[in-house]
């Protein structure tokens, strides 16, 4: 049988990320604890594909795998079979034999994802397919968002700078919408997508002093790595200063949010970055227990059902 | 200098097509009847004939397909002459025209000799060859043109790639006083393209996939068409996708250019939301799939003969090369075995147009935009025929590929229209 995956936000309902977010709160209670670990997949197995580099992604799953108890296996892109020349199908397949419980992938390309989904009996987890869908980071973005902020409907969450080539804005953007957000795109016209505001139904805007109007402002990285040749903007500097956000570009009571990794001083000052106000480190810890939530619903969790009240998911450390 | 189309030799059919609708729009002829076919020959005298019974179906001439890729030198694993030609049978077709994109590149007259050679040898209905414009489809310097033109190719193309320097085209153009033939262009403005995988607009943004725009291929267009009007040349524009390219061509032609248009069976049937499949062997190819209001432009286009003709761009790829992330995948999907079924179920059966016009545009069009014999069912005239039945519900693959490649964008799905019979320079070429 084929398991549910993950491979975008679109795959969950109002009422699965809701359910989500609520299980991660349970094991964040969980994290508070002395002993850290839980039983709850107990022989489960979970492979990591990394194909992409992200310290921070791939940490984070090993970790929620782990204190879960699951046996995670990690696979790495580079020195791989990958670069003997194999290809992602190939490997899905082999490691399919493996019969583990989930994959979780990361991949610089749009499809792969989908593609491996169509390999194996595992469940799939997209952990950022080239420039199309973060799904777990978005739930965990909600998760802080709603924890720290409070609940989505009614808020309003601006992206900021290079909404062309970030994943986090794609997924984030369905999702906040999904759980009753407005949401609104602020970046240079050429890291505009086309159509942004019809394809995306949200408002957009070329000036960056419209982030007032946000409750939170998420500040997207400029990623030169997959700009490539051809300048979307003239320089960094000039970036820097027409579209990087800084304490003198924001209103009192303004969160702000990043996905990481940071380029200090490009998108977002140094000084900002730093302030504890900022919601940048809230959102990395978060990652594992929202982590942990979304291995749980959809290993353990009966899927369309409410979580079991009470027992099971923290109640015994081992 | 004539072109050459090449087909293995072999006896001429004989048989009489018994009750079927006999439908050839330029020779003025349509009529239930039978359709005699004697020694190859149109006409005569049907005693002792094999009957085909027909009743229901349609006897149309047969079709023309002006761009199809045979991978034929280089790639025989994908394709060779003889299953490309066999695909070509199997969707109606009595004559395709080869693209020169291959490994060797066809840009010298021994490569162009070898496949003609071949071509009669292996090919079941009528092919011909197109010749690269540049040397090495590099775009830089013209090939040896007045010789493989002598040798009888079909004309000179540079497909899969546009020939970006302005001051070759335009060389290209000022040659074709002394080849005669027709240059069938790829249109592209690759700068504007970039890396771009898919339409773009608004499903590649919702995707995040890197978009190649509308205009990448109309501003190639509407450079070709002033350099055309300049040198009186005698353009072919290569599957036209996007409404900008449309006008670009009725202002070309209505400035008195000799321009004509093709465009494929997928672009007038199908648009980017099927790129949401994230299934590169069905929904990715070049130029790619557009908007609704896109695709209503080719079939208003096609209807009203701003596009001259249907063409398949036929490209057949290997299951593992398409088996990739979307994004890594090569362009391309086939054509031949479901061009009519296509056109039938999304052009003829919602009445965007009759079958009438879509036979034209699926055989005289196509042969009248790159100079070739036009099929006809007029006594007398050598047999080019397709029998179909356009109320056939058929599943695509059901029954096997005759191509040695399956990446198409129909496979598994139910289309209306089946071809029964192909009749190629007078020889059965396909029977179901
Ligand atoms: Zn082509």
């Amino acid at each position: 049988m084929t398991r549910r995956s993950l491979l975008t936000i679109g795959d969950l309902d109002r009422a699965e990320v809701a359910r989500i977010l609520r299980v991660g709160n349970r094991f964040a209670e969980v994290m508070t604890r002395d002993i850290k670990k839980v039983p709850t997949l107990r022989g489960r197995t979970i492979i990591n594909m990394f194909f992409e580099a992200s310290t921070r992604t791939s940490t984070s799953f090993e970790l929620a795998g782990k204190r879960l108890s699951a046996d995670v296996v990690n696979v790495k892109g580079s020195g791989s079979s990958v670069e003997k020349g194999e290809t992602l199908k190939d490997t899905v397949i082999t490691l399919n034999s493996y019969a583990p419980d989930v994959l979780v992938i990361r991949h610089a390309s749009v499809g792969a994802c989908a593609m491996a989904a169509r390999y194996t009996d595992a469940a799939v987890i997209s952990a950022g397919d080239g420039k199309h869908e973060h799904p777990t980071q978005t739930l965990l973005d909600l998760y802080t968002i709603e924890r720290e902020v409070g609940p989505l409907d009614g808020l309003h969450i601006a992206f900021v700078g290079d909404v062309a080539h970030s994943r986090v804005a794609r997924s984030g953007i369905r999702g906040f919408q999904m759980m009753g957000a407005r949401v609104s795109l602020i970046a240079p016209p050429t890291l505009l997508p086309r159509d942004a505001g019809a394809a995306l139904g949200v408002e957009t805007s070329t000036d960056v002093r419209d982030v007032t109007d946000a409750d939170v402002v998420y500040v997207l990285r400029m990623q030169l790595e997959r700009m490539g040749p051809g300048g979307f903007v003239p320089s960094l500097r000039e970036y820097a200063m027409t579209y990087g956000i800084n304490h003198g570009r924001l209103r009192p009571g303004q969160r702000v949010m990043h996905a990481g990794p940071i380029n200090r001083g490009v998108e977002i000052s140094g000084e900002l970055a730093d302030d504890p106000t900022t919601l940048i480190e809230r959102q990395a810890a978060n990652g594992m227990v929202v982590r942990m939530a979304v291995l749980y619903d959809l290993l353990a969790g009966p899927s369309g059902s409410p979580e079991p009240a009470g027992a099971p998911i923290g109640a015994v450390a081992v | 200098m004539a072109v050459r189309l090449v087909q293995k030799p072999g006896p001429g059919a004989s048989l009489v097509i018994r009750g079927a609708r006999v439908l050839d729009p330029e020779a003025g002829i349509d009529e239930v009847r039978d359709l005699v076919v004697r020694d190859g020959v149109i006409g005569g005298d049907p005693d002792g004939l094999e009957v085909v019974d027909a009743g229901g179906m349609v006897a149309l001439p047969g079709f023309v397909d002006p761009h199809v890729h045979l991978r034929t030198p280089g790639r025989e694993d994908l394709e060779d002459i003889a299953t490309g030609s066999l695909a070509g049978a199997a969707g109606g077709f009595v004559t395709i025209i080869a693209m020169p994109n291959t490994t060797p590149v066809v840009d010298n007259a021994a490569v162009l000799g070898t496949l003609l050679e071949r071509g009669e040898q292996e090919a079941v209905i009528r092919v011909g060859f197109l010749a690269a414009i540049t040397v090495g489809q590099k775009g830089q310097e013209l090939t040896e043109q007045a010789e493989m033109a002598a040798l009888g190719a079909a004309g000179f193309s540079d497909d899969g790639h546009p020939v970006s320097d302005a001051r070759v085209m335009r060389r290209a153009l000022q040659y074709q006083a002394i080849t005669g033939l027709p240059l069938v262009l790829h249109e592209e403005d690759v700068k504007l393209s970039g890396r771009g995988v898919m339409h773009e607009g608004a499903v590649a943004s919702r995707l995040g996939m890197e978009g190649i725009p509308s205009i990448s291929e109309s501003v190639a267009v509407a450079r070709d068409a002033a350099l055309a009007e300049y040198e009186d040349g005698w353009i072919h524009i290569c599957h036209v996708s996007a409404m900008e390219t449309v006008e670009e061509i009725r202002r070309a032609k209505a400035r008195g250019i000799r321009i004509t248009g093709e465009v494929t069976p997928h672009h007038l049937a199908l648009t980017d939301e099927a790129v949401t499949s994230l299934d590169a062997s069905r929904h990715k190819m070049n130029p790619p799939l557009r908007e609704e209001s896109d695709r209503q432009a080719l079939i208003a286009a096609l209807a009203d003969g701003t596009l001259d003709c249907v063409a398949t761009d036929h490209a057949p790829h290997d299951a593992d090369e398409k088996e990739v992330p979307f994004e890594e995948a090569p362009f391309g999907i086939t054509g031949l075995e479901t061009a009519f079924a296509v056109c039938n179920t999304s052009l003829v059966a919602p009445g965007h147009m009759t079958l009438e016009l879509l036979a034209r545009r699926m055989s005289a069009d196509p042969a009248r935009a790159l100079g070739l014999p036009v099929p006809t069912l007029a006594d007398g005239a050598v047999a080019d025929v397709a029998l179909v039945d356009p109320a056939a519900r058929v599943v695509v693959g059901q029954d096997g590929f005759r191509s040695r490649s399956r990446n198409s964008a129909w496979l598994g799905e139910e289309l209306l229209g089946r071809v029964a019979l192909t009749i190629a320079g007078g020889r059965i070429a396909w029977r179901t």
